[in-house]
């Protein structure tokens, strides 16, 4: 009996906390269905008829469309460099043995303490020199270097992990370095790359203060600093306002819903041992 | 192959696959944050370098008008740090509790109290700004129609209600995380503990307080660490909720805020002041570093085997 009385406490718990995470988010997904005259005469009615209006304005503006594709061409790039380096870099620290390797694992791990924010200024003057403001590409650089020791560190990990064997195995095969690493043991590893994936792109999608400093062509810029602008050219245009924000918060919904456990493991990967 | 022509081919092989990763972190990571330090000891004239200034720009952040700036600033990220400290511990462990002591339904619970987490901090200011209108937001309308307080609250706007106002947004997106933390090191206590602890006929609460509490000290080391570097470099809620100026009348002023201020100008004045920024930005990097690190020391040390 007792027994019982405690689960139901937890349960209602956990009920009311999954009320407050669903109820603003429902909120906003309504509000984006509903027109700006009925939602000012009572922001709290459900939508019964769905005005999809207000998508078809935000995406008809033009802009978001271009932020969309910006977002996707940075966090992309910037993905496929970071796990390109983090391979490399993750192979060779989890399974060769050279000398300086204890210096390359120290200098990686004081990379992850630089917080990329204060050295924002001589970043900003540095790119302006290398004619890389302004510059998806200078901003793909920057993401890659700012994720990278978190990446290598954790894929050494998962190289290190792996039997010694198979590298012997696969060079008695006659087997280059090289074909060692991607027929041999990457497929081994894609479990540390589905982390290093979702710990790196995630912040990526959603940062917006690189993009402040270092993209000011209205046409370079990516969705969560074009929201920014976005907001302010349509103040009290209630139904477009949360059109844009539901927009901009869907694919990342559309994602955790298909790929929940991986993205609680990836992004509290460094937090959680084991 | 023999044995010297693999080693000559790995020898290759590490430097190939090092140096591109290896360069771009010194090139964009390491040289800016070592530059910082040496901009903060020089004069500047917005985005070029003068004299040296020996500790000029320190002294100019501890002198009119950048000193109370600077002192309001680091009461609030300080206030921040507390409030979200203890609520999230605090919350964070309580739902990690109800979510362990769940089996069936564990992972529907523990997904949707994640759920906040993957959010842009830009989606959630707005989000939450349009929920605090104060005119027809759905917070003012429910508080009215309970009866609890009629008339309009400004929430975001009023300076003694803006910044425990953005704390809770903050802690609406973040509690998740420790949650999920404090779970999974819920889940890694030795059950044969709980087991013998129960067959000694302790309650339930004297389990979670002399065996479970305890055990969790490494997670509580971990939350600590992050949410004190988050705390004292925290910048982009009050930006996108009260600009650079850390509106309502710089109630809610950061030190990032002043720091991006300082350095890029703010909507007053274009003007930057690079040198007084970069002496700003040094001292966070002191500030964040030296706490954390003597944070993460002293809660180490009460961490047990478990």
């Amino acid at each position: 009996m007792k027994h019982l009385i405690t689960k139901n406490f937890f349960r209602t718990v956990l009920i009311i906390n999954a009320l407050t995470v669903l109820l603003p988010v429902f909120f906003l997904f309504n509000s984006a269905l509903r027109e700006t005259n009925d939602f000012a005469r009572n922001p709290l009615v459900l939508a019964r008829k769905p005005y999809w209006h207000n998508f078809t304005k935000v995406w008809d503006d033009g802009s978001f469309p271009i932020y969309l594709k910006n977002s996707l061409i940075v966090t992309g790039g910037s993905l496929i460099l970071i796990l390109i380096c983090s391979i490399g870099a993750g192979f060779v620290l989890g399974r060769y043995n050279f000398k300086g390797q204890n210096l390359i694992i120290g200098f990686v791990l004081t990379g992850m303490l630089i917080p990329a924010k204060l050295a924002i200024l001589p970043l900003f003057i540095q790119l302006k020199w290398m004619h890389l403001l302004n510059s998806h590409f200078g901003l793909i650089l920057v993401y890659t270097a700012g994720a990278l020791p978190a990446a290598i560190f954790i894929m050494s990990g998962f190289f290190r992990a792996l039997p010694a064997d198979l590298d012997n195995a696969a060079r008695i095969d006659g087997a280059s370095e090289g074909q060692l690493l991607r027929r041999v043991l990457v497929p081994l590893v894609k479990p540390g790359l589905a982390i290093v994936a979702i710990y790196s792109a995630i912040p990526i999608w959603n940062d917006f203060f690189l993009p402040l400093v270092f993209l000011q062509d209205p046409s370079k810029k990516t969705i969560m600093q074009g929201l920014t602008a976005f907001f302010g050219e349509y103040q009290s245009q209630w139904g477009a306002l949360f059109a844009g924000l539901t927009l901009a918060a869907l694919p990342l919904i559309v994602l955790y819903l298909l790929l929940s456990e991986q993205f609680i493991k990836g992004l509290t990967a460094g937090a959680v041992k084991g | 192959m023999a044995r010297s022509g693999i080693k000559k081919e790995q020898n290759r092989f590490t430097w190939l696959l090092l140096t591109p990763g290896i360069l771009l972190i010194v090139i964009f990571t390491s040289i800016p944050a070592i530059t910082t330090l040496s901009y903060s000891f020089f004069h500047w004239t917005g985005f070029t370098r003068g004299t040296y200034a020996g500790i000029e720009n320190f002294q100019k952040l501890f002198t009119f008008p950048f000193r109370s700036q600077f002192l309001s600033a680091l009461r609030h990220n300080t206030l921040v740090f507390i409030g979200i400290y203890l609520i999230q511990t605090v919350g964070g462990i309580f739902l990690a509790y109800s979510l362990y002591q769940l089996r069936k339904g564990q992972r529907f619970f523990r997904t949707i109290a994640f759920f906040p987490v993957i959010f842009s901090l830009v989606i959630v200011g707005y989000m939450w700004q349009s929920l605090l209108n104060p005119f027809n937001g759905p917070i003012n309308i429910l508080i009215s129609k309970l009866g609890i307080h009629s008339g309009s609250l400004l929430w975001l706007g009023d300076t003694k209600t803006a910044l425990p106002t953005m704390v809770f947004i903050n802690l609406w997106r973040w509690v998740g995380f420790p949650t999920i933390i404090f779970l999974a090191g819920l889940n890694a206590i030795n059950s044969e503990y709980l087991e013998a602890a129960r067959i000694d006929g302790a309650s339930d609460f004297q389990i979670f307080r002399k065996i479970m509490f305890p055990l969790l000290a490494p997670s509580m080391t971990i939350v600590s660490v992050l949410t004190f570097i988050g705390a004292f470099e925290w910048f982009d809620l009050p930006f996108i909720l009260g600009g650079s100026n850390g509106n309502p009348e710089g109630a809610a002023d950061t030190l990032a805020l002043m720091f991006y201020r300082l350095s890029f100008g703010s909507a007053d004045s274009i003007a930057n002041e690079v040198g007084v920024g970069s002496a700003l930005g040094v001292i966070i990097f002191l500030i964040v570093g030296i706490g954390a690190t003597l944070g993460a020391k002293v809660l180490r040390s009460r961490e047990v085997e478990g």
